[in-house]
């Protein structure tokens, strides 16, 4: 097609090369996809044997179901910190889906154009601060806030939920605007066309059409919430004890490591290394349970029809 | 074409980074630890930095890290460090006494802390012991106002910590529900904004927005503690793997020298007992 191409445009193709390049492009390609696999499957590889052993050592049991963190005396149970990320995770999800599903709602259905072109690049900017920068401002202005006027010691569950909350915005977002854009315009109007309001439609065909995007956008929010430390570590207030409110304070699996990870040494280690396993085997349960019901839902709707 | 262009660019550019990094004139006396260490040593290291110059020392200058006191202990031994910041007493075992020459720089005290406002002035050592334990959980209890003790205290690993939990706490242990922050500073951040917090910290970081208690009837001040009354008092220490090497000799010395000590005094520490006379 090139060729027919150049000849038309009068163009002959220069002499000059020699040799052909696709084929150390394509080997080239190649290698630089499997680094970045080989690049998992090592982290993989290296977490597990670190991690294992020790919870072999400690007792499953014990490692999972008790709240005594007591390194230096060889006491290893994390119960606390799987409660505190799942809390923060939920929390931050309920952040998360109500003010981005609203703006992306917002965005595709009630807006004129125009505003969506300011306001949807606008939340995706937000994916560029530095998480430091969120807990800061969690630190300096939220934590004060929830304390002075909530109660408790303002460093929370709540705290956190809402500076995750924010952090997932953009994704939530723009993932959600995506999806619901893909939505075929048709739909809506079918709706309109049968007496529906604008809400109906948007409530129970936009959505419902959309779900699996939405519901991909939540996942890969809830990924960025259940990993991230920094802000975490500055406003949850990292004690060791299992939250029983959302104005408690709490330790997530990921500040655990991060915290304590520069003194650690022997078995310690080797038991951040298993915090890390246990963070690695929810991120796959609850990225597993998530996809299976967006499947099976999408699947229903399939067969509805 | 442009293709062998670029990448002989890179290359060369690769080369001439490379060069760049060897050619650097000054080798840096790394000093790695502890983080209540860290600003006294990084003023110590920019004095040492800026002194005129002689034939031993043209070439070193002082690179000073944080990390911790047991970080500070590893990087001294696996030799990432020449000198090794430890703010508590080196244990009594194999692997640390056994292992590191401990240099004494200075004294400090730890201090209990407490918001300004609040209106207890002084505690005696076992009602810390059970405010931390969790046994004592309204400042009441303590004749303060009626409001819930928020603990706050360091990481494990932590110098302050152990050494907190060494001359504090004994064989009992901190509460789960104390709030975990990982340095001086936050500790005196959330401290100094919240009217229910305690936490102990470096006597030498306390600074003036802080109230720190008085302790069985001692008053924290660089004074008592140099008078032997304060009871909570921990060394820093300078470790070394085996006798010091010359260049982290260069830097020791130049701490325990009189202008180094006179430095580390002024900023609330108490000198070393075995501090260099004028050479």
């Amino acid at each position: 097609m090139t060729t027919a191409l150049t000849q038309t445009v009068g163009l002959t193709r220069p002499k000059t090369t020699r040799f052909n390049a696709n084929p150390i492009i394509r080997i080239v390609l190649m290698l630089l996809a499997l680094s970045a696999m080989s690049g998992l499957a090592i982290i993989t590889l290296f977490i597990f044997k670190e991690g294992v052993p020790i919870i072999a050592k400690v007792g499953f049991r014990h490692f999972l179901f008790s709240s005594n963190w007591y390194p230096l005396e060889g006491e290893f149970g994390i119960f606390s910190m799987i409660m505190g990320s799942l809390a923060v995770t939920a929390g931050a999800m309920v952040v998360g889906m109500v003010f981005g599903l609203g703006c992306a709602i917002l965005l595709t259905q009630f807006c004129p154009p125009r505003w969506v072109s300011i306001i949807k690049p606008a939340i995706e900017l937000l994916a560029g601060i530095p998480s430091v920068v969120y807990g800061f401002i969690g630190v300096a202005i939220l934590v004060p806030f929830i304390r002075d006027y909530l109660g408790g010691p303002g460093l929370s569950v709540l705290a956190s939920s809402i500076v995750l909350g924010v952090m997932t915005l953009p994704t939530i977002t723009s993932i959600s605007v995506d999806a619901l854009q893909a939505v075929p315009r048709t739909y809506g109007e079918g709706s309109i066309a049968l007496g529906a309001t604008e809400w109906q439609t948007t409530y129970m065909v936009i959505l419902k059409a959309a779900r699996s995007g939405i519901v991909a956008a939540v996942i890969l929010g809830m990924g960025r919430a259940i990993g991230e430390t920094m802000a975490v570590i500055m406003v949850a207030g990292n004690t060791l004890d299992v939250p029983h409110s959302i104005l408690d304070p709490v330790r997530t699996l990921t500040s655990n490591i991060a915290l304590e990870m520069g003194y650690a040494a022997g078995d310690h280690r080797k038991a951040l290394f298993a915090t890390g396993v246990t963070l690695f085997v929810i991120i796959m349960i609850l990225n597993t349970i998530a996809l299976t019901v967006s499947r099976r839902r999408s699947k229903g709707k399939v067969l509805a029809k | 074409m442009r293709w062998a262009l670029t990448t002989a660019a890179l290359l060369l550019a690769l080369v001439l980074v490379c060069v760049d990094w060897r050619g650097g004139k000054t080798t840096p006396i790394n000093v790695i630890g502890s983080t209540s260490i860290q600003p006294f040593a990084e003023m110590l290291a920019e004095e040492f930095n800026k002194r005129p110059t002689n034939n031993l020392q043209q070439n070193w200058t002082v690179d000073v890290q944080g990390g911790g006191s047991t970080a500070g202990l590893q990087a001294a031994v696996n030799g990432m460090a020449d000198i090794g910041m430890c703010s508590r007493e080196l244990k009594k075992t194999p692997e640390e006494a056994g292992t590191f020459t401990p240099i004494v720089i200075a004294r400090d005290g730890l201090a209990i802390v407490v918001h300004p406002s609040n209106p207890l002035n002084g505690v005696t050592k076992s009602q810390i012991q059970k405010m931390f334990e969790g046994q004592i959980t309204n400042w009441k209890e303590l004749g303060g106002r009626d409001q819930p003790v928020r603990l706050i205290t360091r990481e494990e690993g932590s110098g302050t910590r152990e050494a907190f939990q060494k001359l504090v706490m004994g064989k009992s242990r901190i509460s789960r529900k104390a709030l975990t922050q990982e340095s001086n500073g936050s500790v005196k951040e959330l401290v100094k904004h919240d009217p229910a917090a305690v936490g102990y910290m470096s006597l030498g970081l306390v600074g003036a927005e802080l109230k720190a208690l008085t302790v069985d009837g001692a008053p924290a001040t660089a004074a008592e503690v140099v008078a032997n009354r304060y009871p909570l008092i921990r060394p820093f220490l300078f470790v070394t793997k085996g006798p010091p090497s010359d260049k982290a000799k260069l830097f020791i010395d130049y701490v325990l020298s009189p202008p180094g000590q006179q430095m580390l005094e002024k900023e609330g520490l108490i000198g070393a007992p075995n501090k260099l006379e004028q050479p």
